[in-house]
């Protein structure tokens, strides 16, 4: 076969049969998968074997460059344009602590926003998977797995068995 | 420790609920209907911009405001407005994270009615500064005459608290809507549509990985919102309470406006959510169970505000200080008695009808409940920055306040800023989360099957 194959895309009727489908497929050996699902499906990440998302610990980050951002510029404000207001302190932490505490959540939550998106490499929109005649039933109320073809077992024909043998409603090659 | 609920009619299927929700937008099913809200809106926004218009070239002078009853309209407004912006995101934050699966019909259109509600009141300290075109001079940025903005003052606050908490709702709003813009996208024929939903759902393909991250993000940002929420409208009621004026100078503020703002802004969603359902045919999916519990929502935060209410009268007996027992007089039997017993009324009276089931589970009749709380709470703020101006320590300095025209109008019009944008946000976007929709509907067809 002269073209390339991204991978074999198998489509499964509910959460259970996708998650049975993928349970066989790591223990057949398949490594390189990925499943497409309407809703976020409990325990998948887990047959999966993917690992843990680091989003929080941007949103940490981000938290913490909010708070220091925010002292800084009270702190500088105050010290470049010094006011006496009935000779109130100049560095008053506890007037400082409403900007500081919304800037705090502005940076986390943009961070944790940028890193999901960048993290999962989007925007990015076209994809080998939108291609498959069936995947526009992923954002309905069908679940597929994906053997991508670079894995170590993927044979195109094998795969097609495995997959249709797992249970699969409808199995289809994805070009590349 | 759940029960089983079946909060979501369990006949329905999957598919059906994509292929409906996505049929709002995507083949408009209330054409003339809408296009009749829409003028009506527009007319209203078109007050707002000739209010503007009058008020940036004759100046503040045109609204009933002065000595001592400074404030009034402006910020009466704004606290109304920010405070009705604050169910959205509590509906869709809290709810989130106690697990409460009963948010998953309201949550989309709260948070759309959180980020116009925002804007609505986003403008009005704008509008009051007098000379609006100079409200970049709250942002710290290096002016050639070297002065900085007041981080010192409560109202160098506002601006960074407003701007936050728009900003994270609309990023919370977003992120949730990302699925749903795909399956629209999946669902969408005509070339225009595809586009739109092409590009706004960035190319997610809902792939096991991307649901990861995406599901930290999104809890974790509602983990935010919520202090953010509570911040926000404690910053605000601070404004009034960092300052000496009699009836304002109280430590039941802050919980006391959080509680307010969330009543009536789960006032509003119930507006909305009996309008929208009976509009376009979703008694599926905003079920009655689901305006039963918005129904218990309002009265346990309607009691609360009450509790608010009964504190404030105790705090000034108990300081038993002069000028705190005259505001108390004046709010009972002043000139402005009639807003404080406005607001008794309207919030608490019909209120108590929730407290039998069949008022909850009717439509109409939540609606009606829902529509004095609205205006109760309207009532609220009058009242509490009015009559606390307008006789405060000197006689001397003792004066009235009258709305005059362009304040009712201005009011009148940032109605229509809320319409108009949350009318063309209906005919764009899925109103009801599809896909945590579509979730519940999985787990509870699972519970049944054992």
């Amino acid at each position: 076969m002269a073209e390339q194959l991204y991978g074999v895309l198998a489509e499964f009727e509910s959460p259970e049969d996708l998650l049975a489908a993928t349970r066989q497929a790591r223990e057949a050996g398949y490594r390189d998968l990925d499943a497409f699902t309407p809703f976020p499906v409990e325990g998948l990440d887990r047959v999966l074997r993917l690992p843990r998302a680091t989003v929080s610990f941007v949103g940490l980050g981000g938290a913490i460059a909010g708070a220091g951002a925010a002292l800084f510029m009270q702190f500088y404000v105050n010290y470049d344009y010094p006011l006496n207001v009935g000779g109130r302190p100049i560095y008053a932490i506890s007037a400082f602590a409403v900007v500081t505490f919304e800037l705090t959540i502005l940076f986390s939550a943009l961070a944790m926003l940028v890193a999901m998106l960048w993290q999962n490499g989007l925007p990015r929109l076209n994809y080998p998977v939108f291609g498959a005649r069936r995947f526009h039933r992923a954002s309905r109320d069908r679940f597929f797995l994906c053997v991508n073809a670079q894995d170590a077992l993927f044979d195109e024909r094998d795969t097609r068995a495995f997959l249709t043998e797992a249970g699969a409603l409808s199995v289809e090659l994805i070009p590349r | 420790m759940s029960e089983p609920s079946d909060i979501l009619p369990t006949r329905q299927s999957m598919g059906g609920i994509a292929d409906q929700l996505t049929g709002i937008p995507l083949h408009f099913p209330a054409e003339r209907r809408w296009l009749i809200a829409m003028l009506f809106a527009s007319a209203l926004l078109l007050l707002l911009l000739v209010s503007a218009v009058e008020l940036f070239t004759r100046g503040v002078g045109i609204w009933g405001i002065n000595i001592p009853v400074n404030w009034a309209f402006a910020i009466h407004n704004y606290v109304w407005w920010l405070g009705i912006g604050h169910a959205g995101t509590l509906i869709s934050a809290l709810l989130l994270l106690t697990g409460s699966e009963w948010r998953n019909s309201l949550n989309r259109f709260a948070e759309t009615m959180t980020l116009f509600a925002v804007i609505c009141a986003g403008i009005y300290p704008i509008l009051h500064l007098g000379r609006p075109w100079y409200v970049y001079w709250m942002f710290p940025y290096p002016a050639t005459m070297g002065v900085w903005p007041q981080f010192r003052s409560p109202l160098e606050w506002d601006i960074w608290a407003v701007m936050t908490y728009l900003t994270v709702s609309l990023a919370f709003w977003y992120t949730g809507l990302i699925p749903d813009l795909a399956a629209a996208r999946d669902r969408a024929t005509r070339r225009g549509w595809q586009i739109f939903f092409g590009i706004t759902a960035l190319g997610w393909r809902g792939s096991a990985r991307h649901w990861l991250r995406w599901s930290q993000a999104y809890r974790l940002m509602a983990g935010l919102a919520v202090p953010l929420v509570v911040s926000v409208h404690s910053e605000v009621s601070l404004l009034f309470a960092a300052g000496q004026i009699p009836g304002w100078h109280s430590t039941i503020f802050p919980p006391y406006f959080v509680l307010g703002a969330a009543f009536s802004g789960f006032a509003v969603v119930s507006i909305i959510a009996v309008a929208l359902r009976s509009w376009f045919g979703l008694q599926n999916l905003v079920t009655d169970d689901h305006l039963d519990l918005l129904g218990k929502v309002l009265l346990a935060t309607g009691l609360m505000t009450a509790y608010g209410y009964v504190f404030e009268v105790f705090d000034a007996l108990y300081s038993g200080e002069d000028h705190e027992l005259q505001t108390l007089a004046d709010r009972f039997a002043g000139a402005y008695a009639w807003t404080y017993w406005g607001a008794v009324i309207f919030n608490f009276i019909p209120l108590q009808a929730l407290w039998w089931r069949v008022v909850r589970r009717t439509g109409w009749t939540l609606l009606l409940v829902s529509v004095s709380v609205a205006i109760g709470m309207w009532l609220e703020r009058y009242m509490i920055l009015v009559t606390s101006l307008y006789r405060d320590f000197l006689v001397s300095s003792w004066s009235h306040f009258t709305p005059s025209f362009w304040d009712w109008s201005t009011y009148f019009g940032t109605i229509g800023l809320f319409l108009v944008p949350f009318l063309i946000a209906i005919r764009l976007i899925p109103m009801i989360s599809i896909f945590e929709s579509k979730e519940l509907l999985h787990e509870e067809k699972e519970e049944q099957h054992g």
